[in-house]
């Protein structure tokens, strides 16, 4: 369970300063999926490295499970984001000169697993995203859509208690786009995770239990009742 | 992973890595020439200094050179020769042919034999024994004399000039032909300690035909011969030579291992003593340090405790070496030494700023295994590992192209000349031959220095592929540490940077 409270973040660059976040309060239960959407620079990134350990506030604190990531030494922020956070960017962010089963691998590595254990869970996880046929094709031999497949693996491989996208679908065209997100649904179901995702997709928004608009840093939530 | 990682990585991205690699290499094989080419350098020095030392010499002790010509060496030792030079009887067969030897120490200064144990009890002396280097002149020849001819008008005995008046009672004729028909042969000599024959220049040769000496023969009328005096002279074992009328046996043939021989024939020393008629008299003393580190502490206290005398090392005798050998040793250990120092600083800073910003285009991949939470030390150590990969790979390149670099220099071998013993450099050179400098004064120097051809070889040894394994190890953590520092400033949130 996520719990922030006045979570600020300011970027400064020279003389000027960005409030990316200004006072976000904000409370994420197990298994809740959360959909953050809003204008392009209103903080949706900003807000989603604080939760996944990527960075720290200026101020406030980003408490998981009674944790607080905004405070933790470097050593156990980074063990904590090996162990529970499974992260999927928009430009999937795969090793070029991995194949996808070495890419799904890598976020078994800070987990100290035997290369053979290794090596079938990220089978496995590959295989669970319809890949398994693939695995040892480099991220330049698979299309849009195969390659954030390959992410998503390699975000759940180590069975996190939290996922964060952002921006899944913001690079894939539109057939692809449904694809992924019905995949990502059905993998939050299945695993029970914290979901929290950024879209831009108001069709994805509208259809969300949750919905978090963050508009200049201030963060607007809206419950709806459940379909 | 580690490796797996690795060998993609320099598996896939091929380029950049070869470009790294050959920087490092190009340094790497320069080192290799250049050391290689400088121990030839050495080795040819070394070459030079035994052909006049031999082997195991550390030094020599000569008598110290007179301030300025005292008269007493000069007269004693200008060479003369007395030859029969009036008209004999058998005037019809022409002159008498003569021969006179003349036989002198070379450099004309000698130190008396008890010298040599007086060194050899000095602190540190291992080993001493004494030499006498002579110069042998072999005057050979005959007188002419002149015939006499008529002149053709006043043919018919006794003329009557009416002119009369002429100076010359030979009115009419001339003197033809008459003169000196002389060969001068000079040849060198070295009197050996034949109880001690493991020091001295006879070490430098190997004896290819018959014998050396044996202990017995400390005055006996034997000598060794060197192998290319012997072939100019036709001399081989069992022949006699003379010397002033002595009639010595050859029971052996030596020949150098490299260069010139230090002498033309070689006696037993007391043999030598007596043909030169210098009893218990020695030219040098060959000097075996104990320890080969404490040579110039042996040489103080030669010089310290045994008064006049000269004591040369075998560095003393490097510096007399000129010509183009020493011209090039210069080169290789200055010019040589900064060019490959200079061109590995020059590797190691492309190598490191090439790894460096292959880090930067690489910083949203850094940024997001640190995201998936790999600590910043295993991803450094990844950078740190391709560079060192690299650096192994430029280091194998650089000993490819170092060895076939050295291997090119051993091909082609180029001959280096050098010059040893300018005046007072070679022990006994020089101050003797007097300011005149006439004939055998002019022999005399010439033959005191020495012009050696030696082919330079450019052997690579074990120590100098140690160096390069060692420097391209080197490159790779210099050029890894820049990586490595660029790599560890990463931020995990890097991975969302929108770069490229
Ligand atoms: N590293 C940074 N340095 C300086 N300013 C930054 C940095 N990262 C983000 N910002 C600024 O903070 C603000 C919030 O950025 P953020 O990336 O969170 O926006 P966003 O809502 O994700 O926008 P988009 O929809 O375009 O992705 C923007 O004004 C942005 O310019
Ligand atoms: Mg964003």
């Amino acid at each position: 369970m996520y719990q922030l409270k006045g979570v600020t973040k300011q970027y400064r660059r020279g003389k000027e300063a960005v409030d990316a976040l200004a006072g976000v309060d904000l409370v994420i239960g197990d298994g809740d999926r959360l959909v953050i959407q809003g204008p392009t620079g209103g903080g949706k990134s900003t807000l989603l490295q604080m939760l996944g350990g990527l960075d720290r506030p200026t101020s406030g604190t980003v408490e998981l499970d009674g944790v607080d990531l905004a405070s933790l030494p470097e050593a156990r922020l980074t063990k904590v984001r090996a162990e529970s956070i499974g992260f999927v960017f928009q430009s999937f962010n795969l090793i070029p000169t991995l194949s996808a089963r070495e890419n799904v691998e890598t976020a078994l590595v800070p987990l100290g697993m035997r290369a053979a254990d290794r090596r079938e869970r990220a089978a496995e996880a590959l295989a669970s995203v319809g890949l398994g046929e693939r695995r040892s094709h480099l991220p330049a031999e698979l299309s849009g859509g195969q390659q954030q497949r390959v992410a998503i693996a390699r975000a759940l491989v180590k069975r996190p208690k939290v996922l964060l996208a952002d921006e899944p679908t913001g690079n894939l065209d539109e057939s692809m786009r449904d694809e992924i997100m019905e995949l990502l649904e059905g993998l939050w179901k299945e695993h029970g995770l914290t979901f929290v995702m950024v879209t831009h997709d108001s069709a994805i928004a509208r259809k969300a239990p949750r919905l978090a608009t963050i508009e200049r840093g201030q963060i607007k939530v809206t419950e709806r009742a459940e379909r | 992973m580690f490796f797996t990682y690795l060998r993609r990585e320099l598996r896939r991205r091929r380029k950049a890595a070869l470009v790294v690699a050959s920087g490092l290499a190009l340094g790497i094989a320069l080192v290799i020439v250049v050391s290689s080419v400088s121990s030839g350098m050495e080795q040819a020095q070394g070459k030079v200094l035994q052909s006049l030392y031999g082997l195991g010499t550390d030094m020599t002790v000569t008598k110290a050179a007179a301030p300025a010509e005292d008269g007493s060496g000069q007269t004693e030792g200008r060479p003369r020769f007395r030859f029969d030079a009036t008209d004999g009887e058998d005037s019809d067969a022409g002159g008498k042919e003569q021969s006179s030897d003349r036989v002198m120490v070379q450099g004309f200064q000698t130190l008396s034999a008890s010298t040599v144990s007086k060194v050899g009890g000095q602190s540190g002396v291992a080993d001493a024994v004494g030499g006498l280097s002579l110069q042998v002149m072999k005057v050979n020849g005959r007188f002419e004399r002149g015939a006499f001819e008529q002149a053709p008008g006043s043919a018919g005995g006794r003329a009557q000039p009416p002119g009369g008046g002429g100076g010359s009672d030979q009115q009419g004729g001339r003197v033809r032909g008459g003169g000196a028909d002389f060969d001068v042969d000079s040849y060198s000599v070295y009197g050996t300690d034949v109880g001690k024959l493991d020091l001295g220049p006879l070490t430098s040769s190997k004896i290819s035909k018959g014998r050396t000496f044996t202990g017995s023969e400390a005055d006996a009328k034997v000598a060794v011969a060197d192998a290319s005096y012997a072939e100019e002279k036709k001399l081989s074992v069992g022949d006699t030579v003379t010397i002033s009328g002595t009639k010595i046996k050859v029971v052996g043939i030596a020949t150098p291992d490299s260069g010139d021989a230090a002498a033309d024939l070689y006696l037993p020393l007391k043999r030598a003593q007596t043909l030169a008629d210098s009893k218990n008299k020695i030219t040098t003393v060959y000097v075996k340090a104990a320890d080969s580190q404490r040579i110039d502490a042996v040489k103080s206290a030669i010089q310290k405790n045994v008064s006049g005398t000269t004591v040369t090392t075998s560095a003393d005798l490097a510096d007399t070496v000129s010509g183009s050998l020493s011209t090039a040793s210069d080169l290789a250990s200055s010019v040589g030494k900064w060019l490959s120092v200079a061109v590995l600083v020059a590797a190691f800073l492309v190598a490191g700023l090439l790894t460096s910003s292959a880090v930067s285009r690489r910083v949203r991949e850094f940024g997001t295994l640190k995201a998936l939470g790999w600590k910043s030390g295993r991803v450094t150590r990844q950078v740190i590992g391709e560079a060192v990969v690299n650096g192994l790979v430029g280091g194998v390149l650089g000993i490819a192209a170092g060895l076939g670099g050295a291997y090119a220099v051993t091909a082609i071998s180029p001959t280096l000349t050098a010059e040893l013993g300018s005046a007072g450099g070679q022990p006994g050179g020089g101050t003797g031959g007097g300011p005149g400098g006439g004939g055998p004064g002019g022999a005399l120097r010439e033959s005191a220095s020495k012009a050696l051809d030696i082919s330079l070889t450019a052997p690579v040894s074990v120590t100098a592929i140690a160096l390069a394994v060692g420097l391209a190890v080197t490159g790779g953590l210099v050029a890894g540490a820049f990586g490595a520092l660029r790599a560890s400033r990463l931020r995990p949130a890097d991975a969302l940077r929108r770069v490229e």
